[in-house]
């Protein structure tokens, strides 16, 4: 299974990240042979294999029902671009 | 052609908790914005959910009222999305191993007849932020304090056929969950939302048609308005050639239409996986049979009781466990006032009649289940007539005191003094000598009249029936 061109666009917009123009053969190469490898993987029977949800054999712990945060806004709306009102403000995001 | 429309549900009911489902944050609705948004909430570097108990004990809560399937180890999952309203670039979810799987709900149709719906499932996730579009200098501003807020999404099988019938179901679940004491139901503040999926096709054929989703409708009005303004546009599309896509769409409530609220190019790709960051949730049948003790009496078993112990309509006995605080403050009347019939017309009628006319809430109802029910205590022993107690309950919910004290103080006992009456009867025949020949001539219809006339010189304050026989007995001469 090889990728595409096209593919790495739309993993990068997805994604959010840009990418430079002249990088993109290489993803395409790299991603490809991780691909390859998959593709490879994939001919092993897991039919009796229970899919990982996590590599380590523990279980979740819980935490009590309990609201033990303070109003730190300020201090974390230093490293904000843009508040106002108390609110964060970012490009407009509605069409 | 005939079209069948095809509904399926998604409904986000936000868990009643005090923290948020991953971090310490309060989730008290109404804060100034983001003092509620701690560290965890905003997805700073270096911070790690840790999952609260209290919201998979509810949402195990839901899926017992519901028979489903609980799941004995269920998996939290990443959902990737770009929205500035959620910080961390993922939403908390669950995929493969949702904490509730399949159950079913009986819902009850406007002619009375049942219908089973199915529940695919229902997961845990979070809750994202408040996007404010008002204008910050063409800016959106961003509130998070609502991100993190547990959310329980209960997923139903496309099993409606109509706006009606998919309204049915999401007001039973509304219910529901305000009987489980899970979620507080407040549509206004948002804290049960819904998503509809619609589709059509031809009647009698198998597979389904394409449908659409219908974001975030927030009244149960809303619902059937957009389904039915949804299945009008996709007839329109299918009638005139045309294709339904795949899509998200936006109800409109003011200009009622829904409109396209992502192009198919946009189309969504969230790439689940599991998240690393929380570890498989196991719990066992000790712990899930522990909150099965703890399930209330649910509303289709309180109705049949309702039925059954107070020998009511199934009408009324609906209206009545339709709503956990209402079938309480019934049950209170009843046992002060010692008549359910009463007490189901008085709740029913006059007191949701004044609750619906001033927009208030049961709670914050004037009159209580103890004055309401002193009240038909006193229509029962023959203290006050139906029809004064009209006069009684409208001074009882202008604050006048209780039952007893209105009666004294109005003077509006009953007459049941039989001198006092006949003397007003006397006098009523006496000055209506056509309407007494009348009724000798065999027009028993005039009757009525004199019943009127008496009530009115008694004030209302005669007793109705004794007035009747009274009547009967004087006028046959």
């Amino acid at each position: 299974m090889s990728i595409e061109r096209s593919d790495i666009e739309k993993i990068a917009h997805l994604a959010r990240l840009e990418v430079a123009e002249a990088d993109v053969p290489e993803y395409v190469r790299n991603l490809s042979n991780v691909f390859d490898l998959v593709a490879q993987m994939d001919s092993v029977d897991t039919d009796s294999v229970e899919p990982m949800a996590h590599p380590m054999e523990m279980v979740q712990r819980l935490r009590d029902d309990v609201a033990t945060e303070s109003d730190q806004r300020e201090h974390f709306q230093q490293i904000a671009p843009q508040t106002e009102n108390g609110l964060y403000l970012v490009p407009k995001v509605i069409e | 052609m005939q079209w069948e429309v095809v509904i399926g549900l998604e409904i986000h009911a936000q868990l009643a908790t005090k923290s948020k489902i991953f971090s310490g944050a309060s989730t008290a609705y109404g804060a100034e914005p983001n003092t509620q948004a701690c560290a965890v909430d905003l997805g700073l570097p270096g911070v790690l959910p840790v999952f609260n108990k209290e919201a998979l004990r509810m949402a195990v809560k839901f899926g017992l009222a519901n028979n489903c399937e609980i799941t004995r180890r269920s998996v939290f999952a990443r959902k990737n999305y770009f929205y500035p309203d959620l910080p961390k670039g993922y939403q908390i979810s669950q995929m493969d191993h949702p904490i509730v799987a399949r159950g079913e709900l009986e819902i009850e149709l406007e002619d009375g007849s049942t219908k089973v719906i199915g529940i695919t499932r229902a997961h845990l996730e979070e809750d994202a932020g408040k996007s404010l579009h008002e204008d910050f200098h063409g800016m959106t501003g961003i509130d998070l304090n609502r991100a993190g807020t547990p959310l329980l999404e209960i997923v139903s099988e496309p099993d409606m056929r109509s706006a009606k019938e998919a309204v049915a179901y999401m007001k039973k679940i509304h219910s529901l969950v305000q009987y489980l004491e899970i979620c507080d139901g407040n549509m206004q503040e948002g804290s049960f939302r819904c998503d509809a999926n619609v589709s059509i096709r031809p009647k009698g054929q198998q597979e389904y048609g394409t449908r659409a989703e219908l974001k975030n409708i927030n009244s149960f009005r809303f619902v059937e308005r957009a389904i039915n303004i949804e299945v009008e546009r996709q007839i329109d599309v299918l009638e005139a050639g045309g294709k339904v896509v795949q899509e998200t769409r936006l109800y409109d409530a003011d200009k009622n239409e829904t409109r396209s609220m992502r192009s198919k190019e946009e189309a969504f790709d969230y790439r689940y996986f599991p998240d690393p960051d929380l570890l498989p949730v196991e719990i066992d049948d000790a712990y899930i049979e522990a909150i099965r003790a703890t399930l209330p009496e649910l509303p289709d078993a309180k109705k049949r009781r309702f039925i059954d112990e107070y020998k009511l309509k199934a009408d009324d006995a609906s209206t009545l466990t339709s709503d956990r605080a209402l079938s309480g403050f019934f049950e209170a009347v009843v046992k002060e006032g010692e008549d359910a019939k009463l007490a189901a017309n008085w709740v029913i009628s006059e007191l949701l009649g004044a609750l619906n006319k001033n927009g208030m809430a049961l709670a914050d109802s004037p009159v209580t289940a103890d004055m309401l029910g002193g009240m038909i205590k006193r229509i029962k022993d023959n203290t006050i007539s139906g029809k004064i107690a009209k006069q009684v309950f409208a001074a009882m919910w202008e604050g006048e005191g209780d039952a007893d004290a209105i009666i004294e103080a109005k003077g509006l006992k009953q007459v049941t003094d039989s001198g006092a009456i006949e003397k007003i009867v006397d006098e009523v025949l006496a000055n209506n000598q056509a309407q007494v020949e009348q009724y000798r001539g065999g027009n028993e219809k005039v009757l009525g009249f004199f019943v009127g006339q008496v009530m009115k010189a008694s004030q209302g304050k005669a007793n109705p029936s004794q007035v009747n026989q009274l009547l009967r007995v004087k006028l046959q001469g």
